[in-house]
């Protein structure tokens, strides 16, 4: 069972992922040649999984938690739809959830 | 000569990184990675933490899976090991006797856990239950050992150690931690911080002695266990299990036999190329010049093994960019989310903002002036504001550092706009 991702890379170019629902949306986002850097490994601890999470689809998605704002507070390329993938849960109803990766700090 | 082919010695973290890194700059030739162990390059902080405490599968510490190396078109050659590099005639000598020939070499040799020196050590490493901590199979040697009851004896308090202790004490394990200078984290941080890591893992259950030497070791009858740790003063521990952190080597050896500069690790000039042009190097076996520090260093850190990874395929791809990032680093013990930038080593002044006893701080070291590192605690928000002022190499008032009704951010308001986007 897999779900598809819609991502915008840095270039504006878009892709279709298929992943399984399963795992960090950052864990998804990492295997790929234009993917993000998730220096931490999933800690919450560098921010270098900042995604922009497409406005449709952000209400769908858990709050952040306070470690996720914090750092976000603080990224030059933040947005109001700044989320860290790592701290994204994949699950059967993301099927379709579109997302953008932000600017490398 | 025969068609490019790039190896990448070492599948580390930065081996990884390499590899990917120097595909994105546009490199088409053939690539290989070549690792000792039988993994993927992964990731090691999870090793004393979350892997350690079985709450993660080896494979989801990968960089990255299988498929994408595939697709990246990137080779691995996984439990080979390199005997020797002849630059002369570009050759890599495998261990099997196998050469190939090298276009271009990057090294990624990382390190390897520091053993101990007593007469008992040898011994003890040919035991079940004496471990150090560097790799996978490390922690998978040790993992089973560690439930309710059993009694732990962790020789050195450094981050690894503590991070172990920590993990210990979360499966109910009864955790001594033996350290033989005065003070847990001595080389890395400031007696303030080390008093309060100190009393964090008292307060956790842990037995903490500083100044404590090991001298021996008890073996069972059939000498294939530890028994009891002896220690200065005549104190013997009881054992179940030892974990040995006591520092890391950079493997430098390979390198130092094909005449390469080495000098506490493999010289690199700042763009991450070694002594000679044709072979870059990155990570925690590099020593490089720090822009930041204005001196040399060897970093034992993965944003540097990432961060110089870039810098090295950059130089591989002949697109030179220098590398200058700022040190950083974390660790994560019970619920405390440490977060360091910069380096303190030096520091004449250590100012505190915050409060050390409700487990949130900001501890600032300054050197005539300057702030120099940040080290933050459960302060996440202060910690990306601090990495910006570190890197500005700037003065700021101790007073208002320590003042908690001013925000960190308007202090750093000035340096913001002029920090680098780096």
């Amino acid at each position: 069972m897999t779900i598809r991702l819609n991502v915008v890379d840095r270039n504006g170019g878009e892709h279709e992922v298929a992943t399984a629902p399963e795992g960090s949306l950052m864990e998804t986002l990492r295997e790929l040649d234009y993917g993000v850097s998730a220096i931490c490994g999933g800690m919450c601890s560098c921010a270098t999984c900042h995604v922009y999470i497409d406005p449709d689809w952000l209400a769908k998605l858990p709050e952040r938690q306070s470690d996720e704002g914090e750092l976000l507070a603080e990224l030059q390329f933040r947005q109001d739809n700044s989320r860290l993938s790592c701290q994204i849960q994949l699950q059967q109803a993301y099927d379709g959830l579109r997302l953008t990766l932000a600017p490398e700090e | 000569m025969s068609e490019d082919h790039i190896y990448i010695v070492g599948a580390g973290h930065a081996g990884g990184e390499l590899a990917f890194a120097t595909r994105q700059q546009g490199y088409g030739g053939a690539l290989t990675i070549v690792g000792e162990e039988s993994h993927l390059p992964y990731q090691r902080p999870p090793l004393s933490k979350a892997y350690l405490k079985g709450e993660c599968e080896a494979t989801s510490l990968y960089l990255r899976q299988l498929a994408a190396y595939e697709k990246a078109n990137i080779n691995l050659l996984l439990s080979r090991r390199v005997e020797r590099i002849e630059r002369a005639s570009k050759k890599l000598v495998f261990d099997d006797g196998r050469e190939v020939t090298y276009s271009k070499l990057g090294l990624t040799t990382g390190g390897r856990a520091r053993r101990m020196t007593i007469n008992d050590a040898a011994r003890a490493e040919r035991t079940s239950n004496f471990h150090y901590l560097r790799n996978i199979d490390d922690v998978m040697a040790m993992r089973a050992r560690f439930e309710a009851g059993q009694r732990l004896v962790v020789i050195g308090g450094g981050y690894i150690g503590l991070e172990v202790a920590a993990s210990a004490i979360a499966r109910g394990v009864k955790v001594t931690v033996l350290e033989a200078l005065p003070r847990v984290l001595a080389r890395v941080t400031a007696p303030q911080m080390s008093e309060f890591y100190e009393q964090v893992h008292r307060d956790a259950g842990v037995d903490v002695r500083t100044n404590v030497e090991v001298i021996a070791l008890d073996f069972n009858a059939a000498g294939d266990a530890v028994t009891a740790v002896h220690c200065t003063g005549g104190v013997v521990i009881p054992v179940d299990f030892v974990v040995v952190g006591i520092g890391l080597l950079p493997n430098t050896e390979l390198a130092q036999a094909a005449g390469l500069e080495v000098d506490n690790g493999i010289v690199v000039d700042e763009y991450a190329v070694t002594s000679d042009p044709d072979i870059v190097a990155a990570g925690d076996c590099t020593n490089h010049p720090s822009v930041f520090c204005g001196r040399r260093i060897r970093l034992e850190s993965v944003p540097n093994a990432v961060e110089q990874a870039r810098v090295a395929a950059a130089s591989l791809a002949g697109k030179p960019k220098a590398y200058q990032s700022v040190p950083w680093f974390w660790s994560d013990q019970y619920d405390l989310k440490l977060q360091m930038t910069g380096l303190s080593q030096g520091y004449d002044q250590f100012i505190l903002r915050g409060s050390m006893q409700n487990r949130s701080f900001a501890a600032f070291y300054l050197r005539q002036g300057q702030l120099i590192a940040v080290d933050a605690v459960n302060r996440a928000q202060e910690f990306m504001v601090a990495k910006r002022m570190v890197a500005a190499c700037q003065s700021f008032d101790p007073v208002a550092l320590a003042d908690e009704s001013v925000p960190l951010k308007t202090l750093a308001g000035a340096v913001q706009a002029a920090a680098p986007s780096a």
